[in-house]
Formats: structure tokens, C-alpha cells, sequence
């Protein structure tokens, strides 16, 4: 980072704090899920924060489970749980469930969605469908550097606003903008900063108008349940999983059972 | 709130949400997610901003049209590969010399004399020195340096990118044959490791698909396997040609045994797919990435820590108990003749049917739970059945030996030919798989039935061709 003197002083340059924990995961203070398409680089980012070597390679589809490694950045204790790469979350795919459940049911604190800096705009159909499951998240538009071997010019800044969450630009594999990614990771994790992804402006109001009646009703019978918006919209696509969910009262269990894990 | 209470209300959301599903239309799926494309569009037009020519994306698509292109794909592959085993074959000899006379020929004799010097009791110094320690010597001074050239190589090809374009120039084979495209990728994971191989076959969706990616995946040469495959090419096919031409012609044989594996895969899952596993492919896109320069310093070190050390500590793991068995079997009596002995000389006449012999049957049963003690192993029982004098310090020792030329002494002393060696080869692609992968297998399918058809169809397969080879061989040459 060619910067690097002149933020010296930042924040954000604290790299002392950060101790890679491998996989010694006892008591954690906070959960984070890594998700993107595949071949972003989300292993390698893994890698990075938590000091693991998942072996990594340049071809889709070859973290087939998930990995868990932690970190303690800033005298707190992190769990970084890394999922397989998904083009969505809409179908049904083995990898796709895996991803969205974790999301989904797993609660993590923070999800870093590490996306392709060259192919943003099909990645961004994945950062949106997250952002309907959780509002906590961090974006880390990996791989700057091929961008900038293709004359390819990001607005962060805009970026972060159209989303509403922190975005910060990396590139993974020369270790670039790994500390700012762990700042960015604290502040949302601690409250610091308050995500607020906006809602799907293209949806028409008689849609809109479905999900919120229906998430009312859900609410009714599971207080407090997250992602209510999300599961609403599932319930009126017919999501056998989470019919089957409603049906047998799991997806207040789930949720519970999530909660009293983490506290 | 108890269960029954729950479940009601649980089918009153059900309800409202099928009444308002009626209210919505039948395209509102689509337009969820189109809903999702347009904002996804939206927010990168605003964004991002394409400064210039796509210089590296435009110079990506041209090397993407010859590596994957019709006449150039296949024949570049092979290529790749000849050039890949050649760089191992030319670069292993020394420093495998170099360790064998370190870990054999120094320290093995200084440990017999620690042994004396303390009186330690001659079985526990057989088992320990001449039984554990000896068979780990020769599996780091085999197999080290082949892994530690061959794996950063590969690693580099793979870090490129350039895996993913071979398997799109397989994927047609893989789809003809009803199989699944993605297992090309898998067969790619097993020439690493099959155990690898078959876990990777979970990013096969279909269940019918992922079991023949499975059952096929060790049909890809695996790296326990390419030290046999390279040793014995150098031998027996680099041997009949003059010096200069040796190296390149052995990594040749290597190659095509590497593709006669691949040519099985696809047999296999043809045969499989028509009839156990009848179904058609299903269809999947394969995204082929931006050739990535690959981080040289960093691939070197996360291969050698990644799959040598591993592979290696595996191997020296699985080469101890090995190695005392082969001591035991060897110095164990009964009569006049040790157990190794009465193994070898009842299953060679059977053996020999196949143009292998009763110690390669041996040293791929002591082998079952790694392939890669089978040279060792293979080498000691070899001494031990007839009885070289000169060599080796006495039964169920594994010898020192200095060179490549050494080995091919022993073979040769022990009345192998090019035929045997070549039989060695088509037997080591075509056997079982080892322990571990054969344990995954089962983890995978859960399914005792696929697991044992995963391990004997290969060395069904294996005994027809070597078979068949020999009566052929005998055909042309008289027996």
C-alpha cells in the first residue's frame, strides 16, 4: 500500500492488535461469517484474518464446506466461519443452503461479503439478496488490484452509501486492506456503526404491501424472530424448507436455540 | 406455548400466505428476482466506470480462445502435463540420491550401533531400526523430492487458473460419457489426492452424478501414486532409449498412463450412467476466471506446507506400522520359510498370469492403507525373496541403495522385465484405492454397496488389462 506513511496514525493501522487464534475458538465475543460468489477470494481473506491456510485456488467452487478459524482483534475474541462461494441465495443448491442457513439461523454478529472488484455488478445481485437476510454486514470488494490491471475505477464511497454498509476496497492476496476490514468488522459488531441497507427499490407496492402483512402475522406467533421480511417473502414463493419450518414451530426453535448458544 | 398451539397458528401463517400468494400473480417469483438484477445494475452503473481499454480482460480472452480451443486444447494439456513430469523426473534423481545416502547409508548404521551399544534386544532393534525407521527413510528419500517439484508446479497451473480450462475442454467427454462437467474438476482435485477427489465431489448437486464422480475419482492418478509411476518409467521405459532422450520419453509413459486413467473415468461413468446409474447429464455453468498472476514466493511456500509435509507426514505416518509388519512377515518362520515367503511363492504362479508376481500382490496388500510405501516395499520384499546377496543387511531389511541404477539392479535381479515394469504401471492406476480414501468414499455415500463397488471395480478392471497386456505381450514376443 503505497499510502501506507501517511495513515500511520489512523485508527485503522493497529495491525499490533490483531492476534490470528488459528482454530482456538473458545469463547468467542463474536461471530463472523464470510459469504460471496465464488473465486472472490474469500479464502484468502480468511486466511488473512485468521492466520489458517485453507488452501486456496484460482477456480470456483473449492471451499465445499465450511471452515472455521478465529482471530482477537482489539482484545476481543472473533469466530470467522467461512462459507462456500454462491451465485445466490434463491435456489436450492447443497452450497446455497449451507450459506443461507448459516446467515439465516447462525446469527452471526458481522457477514463479510467479499465480492469481485472486476465483476461487481453480478456480484451485487448476491450482496442484495444478504442484505435482506441481515442488515449487519461489512462489503470487501476484493481483488482491486486485477480492477486496476483493467482500468476499472470503483466509488467506494458511493458504494458504501448505495448499501448502506461499510465498504472497503482490498486486495486479499497482497494483504491490502486487511486492516481496514478488521475496523470495519469491530464497528459493526460493537454498534459503532449502524448498518442500514436500503430496501429493494424496484419491488412493486402490492408485493411490499404482502411481505409486511405477512410479517406482522409471523411476528405475532414468533416475537423477535430476525429476517422476518425475508422469511415472509419465502413463505409467498412457496419455500418448502421454511413451510416445513413454520409448520413444526423449528423457526422459533432455531432462533432460540442460536441465541442461547451465543450468550 | 405448547406444540399443537403452535403448529395451528404455524398453519395460519401457511394460510395467509397462500391467499396472498393467489393476490400476487404467477410471475412474482421472477420478478423478486428480477427486482434484485435491476438494483444490482443500478447501483454498478453508478459506480463503477471503465477507464479505457479492458487491456487484461481483452488479453485473458486470447489466451482462453488457444488454451480451450478445439485443435489447441487437448494437445496443449498434454503438453503442459509432459513438461510438468519431465521438470520432475530430470530434477528428483539427485536430491533423492542425496537423502537416501544421508538417511540410509549415515544414520541408519549409526543407529544399529546406538542399538548395540546399548544391548538392545535383536527383534526390538529388527523391528524399530531395520522394520520402522528404515521403510520411513525410504519413503522421505523416494518421494520427497518428486513432491517437492511436482506439487509447487502444479499448484502454480492451479493458482493461474488454469485448472478450470481444463475442465471446460473435458466437460463435452465428461457430458457424452453422462457424467456430470464438474467432474472434471474433481477428477483435477484427485490427482492430488482421491480423498480430496471424492469430498470435492459434493459440489456435484445430482446424487446419481456425484456417485460415479465418486467411484471414478480413483481412476485419477493420485500424488502416492506418482512416485511409483515416475520411478518405475525411468527404469523400464526410460531405460530403453538413449540418455539424452530418457527423461523426457519416461515423463511421456507418465503422461499416457495419466490419460489411459482418465480415459477409464470416462469409460466407467459411460458404462455406469447406461446402466446402474442411468440418467441424463444434468446441464451447470462453469465460470472460467481471470488468469490471475500467480504469487511465486507464497505458492511455494503453501504447497510445500500444504501438500508435501502433509503428504509426506502421511505417508511416514502410514510407512512405520508398515514397516514393522514387513519385518515381522519377513523374520516370522514357518518352517523353513518366512510368512512373506510363503505368500510370494503360492500367489506367484497366479500372479505371474497378470505379468506381475507374488511380491507386488504382497506389497499392495501391506500397501492398502498408503500407496506410497508400494516401491519400498515392493524393493525389500523383492531382496528378500531372492535372497541378493551383497545388498540389504538381511531379511526384512530395507536396504540402502544410492541411485536410481541401484534400483533397477534389484528389479532386475528379481526376473522383472519391461513387461513387469509396465504391468507395475496399469496395476498402480488400476487397484483399489487407499485406506483413507476408501473411508471417505463411505463417509460420502453413507452406502456400504458403493463403497465396495468404489474399491473392487478398479481392480477388476486392473487384473483384465494387465491380463490382457501380458497374453498380448506373449503373443508377440513368444513366451
Amino acid at each position: 500500500m503505497k499510502t501506507t506513511n501517511n495513515c500511520a496514525n489512523c485508527p485503522a493501522h493497529n495491525k499490533a492488535n490483531l492476534i490470528k487464534l488459528g482454530i482456538n475458538l473458545e469463547n468467542v465475543d463474536y461471530v463472523i461469517t464470510m459469504a460471496g460468489n465464488p473465486n472472490t477470494g474469500k479464502s484468502t481473506v480468511f486466511n488473512n484474518l485468521t492466520g489458517l491456510r485453507q488452501h486456496t485456488g484460482n477456480w470456483p467452487g473449492k471451499t465445499v464446506s465450511r471452515a472455521e478459524g478465529g482471530y482477537i482483534y482489539n482484545k476481543k475474541r472473533y469466530k470467522v466461519v467461512d462459507l462456500p462461494g454462491t451465485y445466490s441465495l434463491l435456489s436450492t443448491s447443497t452450497d446455497e443452503e449451507v450459506a443461507r442457513d448459516f446467515i439465516l439461523f447462525g446469527q452471526p454478529d458481522v457477514t463479510v461479503i467479499v465480492v469481485d472488484a472486476t465483476r461487481l455488478e453480478r456480484n451485487l445481485n448476491l450482496v442484495l439478496q444478504i442484505l435482506e437476510l441481515t442488515d449487519r454486514a461489512v462489503l470487501c470488494v476484493n481483488l482491486m488490484d486485477e480492477a486496476r490491471r483493467n482500468n476499472l475505477e470503483i466509488d467506494i464511497r458511493g458504494l458504501s452509501k448505495e448499501l448502506g454498509i461499510p465498504v472497503i476496497p482490498a486486495s486479499a492476496r497482497r494483504k491490502q486492506g486487511m486492516d481496514e476490514l478488521l475496523q470495519a468488522i469491530e464497528d459493526v459488531a460493537t454498534g459503532r456503526y449502524v448498518c442500514k441497507p436500503p430496501k429493494i427499490k424496484s419491488r412493486s407496492k402490492k408485493l411490499n404491501h404482502a411481505i409486511e402483512t405477512l410479517s406482522e402475522k409471523i411476528l405475532e406467533i414468533f416475537p423477535g424472530l430476525p429476517n422476518v421480511h425475508w422469511v415472509a417473502m419465502r413463505l409467498l414463493e412457496g419455500d418448502n424448507g421454511i413451510i416445513e419450518a413454520v409448520r413444526s414451530g423449528e423457526l422459533g426453535n432455531l432462533h432460540e436455540e442460536d441465541l442461547t448458544i451465543q450468550n | 406455548m405448547n406444540k399443537t398451539a403452535l403448529t395451528s397458528r404455524g398453519e395460519e401463517i401457511l394460510s395467509a400466505a397462500n391467499v396472498a400468494r393467489w393476490d400476487l400473480g404467477t410471475d412474482f417469483h421472477d420478478s423478486i428476482i428480477e427486482s434484485i438484477y435491476e438494483d444490482a445494475s443500478r447501483i454498478a452503473k453508478k459506480t463503477v466506470r471503465q477507464l479505457g481499454e479492458k487491456e487484461a480482460y481483452s488479453f485473458d480472452l486470447k489466451i482462453d480462445k488457444i488454451v480451450t480451443s478445439k485443435w489447441l486444447g487437448f494437445p496443449l494439456m498434454f503438453l503442459l502435463l509432459t513438461v510438468v513430469f519431465w521438470l520432475t523426473v530430470a530434477g528428483a534423481n539427485y536430491p533423492s540420491g542425496l537423502l537416501a545416502s544421508l538417511l540410509i547409508d549415515t544414520v541408519h548404521p549409526a543407529l544399529k550401533n546406538l542399538a548395540a551399544s546399548i544391548n538392545m534386544p535383536w527383534w526390538l532393534d529388527g523391528v524399530l531400526i531395520d522394520g520402522a525407521y528404515l521403510s520411513m527413510a525410504w519413503v522421505i528419500s523416494v518421494m520427497l523430492p518428486p513432491m517437492a517439484i511436482f506439487f509447487p508446479i502444479f499448484t502454480l497451473l492451479e493458482d493461474l487458473g488454469y485448472l478450470p480450462r481444463v475442465a471446460f475442454n473435458m466437460d463435452n467427454l465428461f457430458r457424452k460419457a453422462g457424467a456430470h462437467g464438474k467432474q472434471a474438476l474433481t477428477m483435477s482435485m484427485g490427482f492430488g489426492c482421491n480423498a480430496a477427489g471424492v469430498v470435492a465431489a459434493r459440489v456435484i448437486d445430482s446424487p446419481r452424478e456425484r456417485l460415479i464422480a465418486i467411484i471414478t475419482n480413483n481412476f485419477s492418478l493420485c500424488n502416492g501414486r506418482w512416485p511409483t509411476q515416475i520411478l518405475i518409467a525411468t527404469i523400464f521405459i526410460g531405460g530403453l532409449v538413449p540418455a539424452q532422450i530418457a527423461g523426457i520419453i519416461s515423463a511421456g509413459a507418465v503422461v499416457a498412463i495419466a490419460l489411459l486413467g482418465i480415459f477409464f473415468s470416462l469409460v466407467v461413468s459411460w458404462v455406469l450412467s447406461r446402466s446402474v446409474l442411468k440418467g441424463e447429464a444434468s446441464s451447470f455453468s462453469l465460470e472460467l476466471p481471470p488468469y490471475r498472476p500467480p504469487r511465486i514466493l507464497q505458492t511455494l511456500y503453501t504447497s510445500l506446507i500444504d501438500r508435501t509435509i502433509i503428504v509426506l507426514w502421511r505417508a511416514v505416518v502410514f510407512a512405520i506400522p508398515a514397516g514393522i509388519i514387513i519385518w515381522l512377515v519377513a523374520n516370522i518362520h514357518i518352517g523353513e520359510l518366512s510368512l512373506a515367503e510363503h505368500f510370494i511363492q503360492w500367489s506367484n504362479p497366479f500372479a505371474v498370469i497378470f505379468g506381475l508376481n507374488g511380491v507386488i500382490l504382497l506389497a499392495y496388500i501391506i500397501a492398502i492403507p498408503a500407496n506410497e510405501i508400494v516401491i519400498p516395499t515392493v524393493l525389500m520384499l523383492t531382496v528378500l525373496s531372492t535372497k541378493l546377496s551383497g545388498i540389504g543387511a538381511g531379511s526384512g531389511v530395507m536396504f540402502e541403495m544410492d541411485s536410481i541404477a541401484d534400483t533397477a539392479n534389484v528389479l532386475y535381479a528379481g526376473g522383472w522385465t519391461l513387461l513387469t515394469g509396465i504391468n507395475l504401471m496399469l496395476f498402480s492406476l488400476l487397484h483399489n484405492p487407499c485406506s483413507t480414501t476408501i473411508m471417505t468414499i463411505f463417509r460420502e455415500t453413507k452406502s456400504v454397496k458403493w463403497t465396495l463397488v468404489s474399491t473392487f471395480l478398479p481392480i477388476v478392471l486392473g487384473l483384465i488389462v494387465t491380463f490382457f497386456t501380458t497374453q498380448i505381450w506373449f503373443m508377440v514376443h513368444g513366451s
